[in-house]
């Protein structure tokens, strides 16, 4: 046996859950996938008291369209369903990209879109999705629930805004702009592996084909999701020609990430591949954008 | 405190007392005797422990036995049928190669069984892309992609 002895809850309903969490505080843990938490555990890297198994509750799960024509989705919805569905392709396609290039499909069958976001891994595409398309978290405790803003939620590695006596209910995407273009763009050493650098694109249109608004957001270049404002506000305004991205590019490579380094890639290698993912990534964008106008 | 599982691994229900921490992989090896099922990194790398649940490959080893309770799982021993004749797909594997100290063999075998159902003429990137999540040190990939081309290819493959 691999992981510190625990005892183990599995409520069937959320109020329940959300007890249990209050009752345990710190001392509990969620159990969603548990596709990073039980390695974690494995390993003894985490010894929880108790485990609190999220799995047996209805409701939790599924993906909805907003009033707005957003997308809503439970916390616990796997990612092969986030994957496979068709409204994510049509509404969100970003996400719909990021998606295969999340772990492995046995993985992905079993981890959840909210355990992802919560586990909040500077490598994961999930979290860098939720920035770059403003999404907004739904946070349930014994007191109610809370709205967060992506760029808030996240604060800092393996960190967000979640109490230990919260549990993360829900996740809306913002319905798609129109005239917008989109890219997530990886470099991985082996397919399903964490990527060593990696960005999301979404740039929006004007009636006369120059960039209104453009998002550039870094995974595994940085504590958590980098939000390149100031590559992006480059090219607000701008045609999106080679020079324009190109310069997005190497600002955004040479000022606003930061990366460490580690075993697989130097931190120059990493600049190196964030120069050319923002080229690649922006020049997919700017072409969906002129192809898919809505 | 232990806890009830009750369950069925290929078509047959079983009933056991264990421990919160006992996870699934290390139940159907030492619990059920099911030893076809193997362990090799035990954090969800190498896909050796790969089993279905309730049809679904997943990693046995990043799940609890407790978490498995009312549901449906299904392990290489459940592939060949009652008299002892090789699923197809085993069949396939025999033919070509696609195995050679078998280790990773039946992980590799039941993420196979749901993807060829969902896609029951993959190309070859499909079939490698479906294989990503299993590492085999011993064939170098191409017989496992060649096993699961003849199985794709050859439906009735003869038993
Ligand atoms: C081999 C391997 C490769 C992987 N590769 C990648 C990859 O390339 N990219 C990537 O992004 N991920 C990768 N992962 C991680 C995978 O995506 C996990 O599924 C994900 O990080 C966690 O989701 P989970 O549902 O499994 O959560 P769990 O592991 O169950 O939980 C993770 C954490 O979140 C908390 N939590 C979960 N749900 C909630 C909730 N609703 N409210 C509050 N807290 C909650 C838990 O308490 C825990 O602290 C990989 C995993 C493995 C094993
Ligand atoms: S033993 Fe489960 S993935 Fe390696
Ligand atoms: S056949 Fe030996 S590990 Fe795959």
């Amino acid at each position: 046996m691999k992981p510190a002895p625990f005892d183990y809850a599995a409520p069937d309903s959320l109020a329940e859950a959300l007890s249990l969490a209050a009752a345990h505080g710190s001392d509990g843990k969620l159990l969603a996938g548990g596709q990073s938490l039980i390695p974690a555990m494995n390993f003894r890297l985490l010894q929880p008291a108790i485990l609190i198994d999220l799995n047996r509750i209805t409701g939790l799960g599924g993906i909805e369209r907003t009033a707005s024509g957003g997308l809503r989705m439970g916390a616990m919805t796997r990612q092969a369903q986030v994957e496979r569905d068709a409204r994510v392709a049509q509404f969100a396609p970003l996400l719909a990209e990021a998606m295969p290039q999340i772990a492995h499909p046995q993985i992905r069958n079993r981890g959840t879109i909210g355990g992802s976001m919560v586990h909040a891994d500077p490598a994961a595409e999930l979290p860098v999705v939720a920035v770059a398309l403003d999404a907004v978290f739904e946070v349930a405790s014994q007191h109610g629930r809370r709205r967060i803003e992506a760029k808030a939620f996240f604060q800092s590695l393996f960190m967000v805004d979640v109490a230990p006596d919260e549990i993360l209910a829900a996740i809306e995407f913002p319905a798609w702009p129109t005239n917008s273009g989109w890219a997530f763009v990886e470099v991985a050493r082996r397919r399903g592996d964490y990527a060593l650098a990696g960005v999301a694109a979404v740039v929006t249109l004007d009636g006369g084909g120059k960039c209104r608004h453009a998002r550039l957001v870094y995974l595994n270049l940085g504590d958590g999701p980098v939000d390149a404002q100031v590559a992006a506000g480059l090219l607000q305004n701008e045609s999106l020609t080679p020079d324009a991205i190109e310069a997005a590019a190497n600002h955004a490579a040479a000022h606003e990430i930061d990366p460490t380094g580690n075993i697989h890639a130097s931190a120059d290698f990493q600049r190196h591949l964030a120069r050319v993912l923002t080229r690649r990534a922006l020049t997919t964008a700017a072409a969906r954008a002129t192809h898919f106008p809505s | 405190m232990m806890h009830t599982v009750k369950l069925t691994v290929n078509g047959k229900e079983y009933e056991r007392q264990v421990e919160p921490r006992l996870l699934l992989s290390d139940f159907i090896r030492h619990e059920l005797g099911l030893t076809g099922t193997h362990v090799g990194c035990e954090h969800g790398v190498c896909g050796a422990c790969t089993i279905l649940f309730d049809g679904q490959a997943v990693r046995s080893c990043l799940l609890l036995a407790v978490q498995a309770h009312g549901h449906e799982l299904g392990t290489v021993e459940g592939l060949a049928d009652s008299a002892g004749h090789l699923h197809p797909l085993q069949m396939a594997f025999w033919e070509a190669h696609g195995l050679q100290c078998g280790f990773c063999t039946p992980g590799i075998l039941m993420t196979l069984i749901p993807f060829m159902a969902e896609n029951p003429a993959p190309n070859e990137m499909e079939i490698r892309e479906a294989l990503s999540g299993n590492l085999c040190r011993c064939t170098g990939y191409q017989h496992i992609v060649d096993a699961v081309r003849l199985a794709t290819a050859t439906e009735s493959l003869t038993r």
